[in-house]
């Protein structure tokens, strides 16, 4: 093959492939952008507006109306749709999940990742099992157990469902950070005299810091997005709903709409949206912690 | 070894060791944890596969005690149900298609974004936005996107391709195609809720490969693109190497969490058009029949599957994939 050839064949490919990153590019900002400027965009219209011209992309200023947001954030007996209160229990679970999940998470990383024992291997690996089994075959058994109980309608009932899916990726998280700390911190502390115990509490987790943070809202966000044990748990009860099933709720029903349910789609996604871009390098970086090694 | 410290207590019989003392702190410190999975995962999970073999009801769980009245009943039902294995079927197209999809897609938007122009960070972030957010918000933006009365695909659709009649995306099992005087159907609810778990987990797969991408060091780039390498040259025998471990990974990880999906199809289609894959089967099952034994014994066999699916891809990649990355 000439060495002509060779030239021609690479300024070709990099020439198309110049041309092609960009193309991507334009196609992944307007799959991942769109999408989410359709919902604020619907949310700020009148329903009329909507099934007059379906296509529009753009808001006529003559649309504009914020009485969707009224209508959906008013408490049910002025006839609104009640999303406030929702809100708070959304937050209720999803902050009672971040507590007891660092709570239970916590101990087991560092033992994972820090001390020999027996069954070491054998937990790390449990830990992971868990995602092997599918979350409605764990609904089945904690349906009846919650039912029997009578915890079935309750808000802490379901934050300690959540500690099931949100363990084994907190685990992940915290572990892959405590084995990045080196080993004569913890030598230094017991030489003065400190206890397993107080090591962990007085200095591994202050440096642990970002990493809470970071695996604490990512649970936040697990909790704050579920959907299939708030349905099976709190569907009948209406005053415990979270926002993801008030708005599953009512979008089943025909009597309110689509512009309305827009609003509370934004309200529901919000949150969790600004929290995200407020921690994002944070989080990015504690999920994908140890990719980089291969 | 340690020696005991003299005074503060009476020496004992046998000192312990380091080793042991660590043995002792790690068990201790694995213990919370330990019953909380205990608690919420594993105990769950066996009662899954008692109820599995009983003949349970809702209603009569509460008389039947743990134990007795063992049955294969639900079994029998599962398995002699025609629709049990067709949805079987489109759990496994569904899985492979939104794996395929979503690691394929990540992996080309880590290539688009590996070096710096000016919006980067803004539009890395923006692209994480489908993963962050919440599912029914999401799925209820695509429902009224693709809906044949008010969405705006359609009514795009019919203005920029002349489609004649409004395409109801979401709940068309079989939708004709015509591609050069060649008529064939194609499964289009199938096709959509796949496109979805496709859009809505790629940014999961792209983080992990950039993340992957910016620790290979430039040097080897560099030393291929002087011995005039092409750029897909670079990428076969350069970059897709090094990425190899990474996408085994995630495909791994994508096909067991999609295996189990059900928020995302429930959503959309509620499991109909031919979108019926078994999770949502499950919840049917448990909710509106109340017929727990059923619903147990097919998350059984779906976890089952998963297990002698992961189980064959261990045996036959598991090897290759050491070899590689030694």
């Amino acid at each position: 093959m000439s060495r002509a050839f060779r030239m021609t064949r690479t300024q070709f490919e990099e020439g198309l492939f110049g041309v092609l990153r960009w193309v991507v590019i334009v196609f992944l900002a307007l799959i991942t952008i769109v999408p989410f400027y359709y919902m604020l965009l619907l949310s700020l219209k009148p329903i009329d507006s909507l099934l007059l011209d379906p296509g529009q992309l753009w808001l006529s200023a003559k649309d504009f109306t914020l009485s969707t947001y009224e209508s959906v954030l008013k408490p049910t007996s002025e006839g609104g749709q009640g999303f406030l209160s929702m809100l708070l229990n959304s937050a209720l679970v999803a902050v009672a999940t971040v507590l007891l999940t660092l709570a239970a998470a916590v101990p087991g990383a560092y033992a994972v990742s820090r001390l020999k024992f027996f069954g070491n291997r054998q937990v790390g690996a449990l830990f992971l099992a868990v995602y092997l089994f599918p979350a409605t075959l764990l609904a089945v058994p904690l349906f009846v157990m919650f039912a029997k109980m009578g915890l079935s309608g309750s808000l802490v009932g379901l934050a300690v469902v959540y500690i099931a899916q949100t363990v084994p990726v907190s685990i992940y998280m915290l572990k892959n950070y405590f084995v990045t700390i080196p080993h004569s911190v913890e030598e230094a502390a017991a030489i003065d005299g400190a206890s397993r115990l107080q090591t962990v509490v007085k200095i591994i987790l202050p440096l642990a810091l970002p990493t809470l943070m970071a695996t604490g809202l990512y649970v936040f966000m697990i909790a704050w997005n579920e959907f299939l044990f708030a349905l099976l748990f709190l569907a009948a009860d209406p005053g415990k709903w979270t926002v993801s099933l008030g708005l599953q709720q009512l979008a089943n029903g025909i009597e309110v709409s689509k512009t309305v349910l827009m609003a509370g789609s934004v309200v529901l996604t919000i949150p969790v949206v600004v929290l995200f871009f407020a921690a994002e390098r944070l989080l990015t970086e504690g999920l994908t912690a140890g990719a980089d090694k291969g | 070894m340690s020696t005991p410290r003299r005074g503060a207590t009476p020496p004992r019989k046998p000192p312990i060791s380091a080793a042991r003392r660590e043995n002792r702190a790690g068990l201790a410190f694995v213990t919370p944890t330990f019953v909380v999975v205990l608690v919420v995962v594993i105990i769950p999970i066996l009662w899954t596969v008692l109820l599995a073999f009983q003949n349970a009801k809702l209603v009569d769980i509460q008389q039947n005690g743990l134990f007795g009245r063992w049955t294969l009943d639900n079994f029998e039902q599962v398995f002699g149900s025609p629709g049990f294995w067709s949805s079987l079927g489109t759990t496994l197209a569904y899985t492979v298609g939104a794996t395929a999809g979503s690691v394929v897609l990540g992996l080309v938007a880590a290539l688009a974004l590996r070096r710096p122009f000016r919006g980067r960070g803004l539009l890395r972030a923006a692209m994480l936005l489908p993963y962050v957010a919440p599912v029914v918000a999401v799925s209820f933006v695509w429902e009224v996107a693709l809906s044949p009365q008010y969405g705006i695909v359609n009514e795009w659709g019919s203005k920029l391709f002349g489609w004649d009649d409004p395409i109801a995306f979401l709940s068309t099992r079989s939708y004709e195609v015509g591609f050069l005087g060649l008529h064939f159907d194609i499964p289009l609810a199938l096709l959509t809720v796949i496109a979805f778990e496709t859009w809505r987990y790629f940014p999961f797969a792209f983080l992990f490969m950039l993340a992957r991408l910016q620790a290979v060091p430039d040097s080897l780039e560099e030393a291929a693109r002087v011995d005039g390498a092409t750029p897909t040259q670079r990428f076969r025998h350069i970059l897709l190497p090094q990425l190899m471990s990474v996408i085994a990974l995630l495909s791994v990880l994508r096909f067991i969490m999609t295996f189990n999906k059900f928020d995302d199809v429930y959503l959309l289609t509620g499991g109909g058009s031919g979108t019926d894959v078994v999770a949502v089967r499950v919840y049917d099952f448990l909710t509106s029949r109340f017929d727990v034994g059923a619903a147990s014994a097919q998350a059984l066999v779906l976890a089952v599957v998963l297990m002698v699916l992961l189980g064959v891809h261990f045996k036959f990649f598991g090897k290759k994939m050491q070899e590689e990355s030694a």
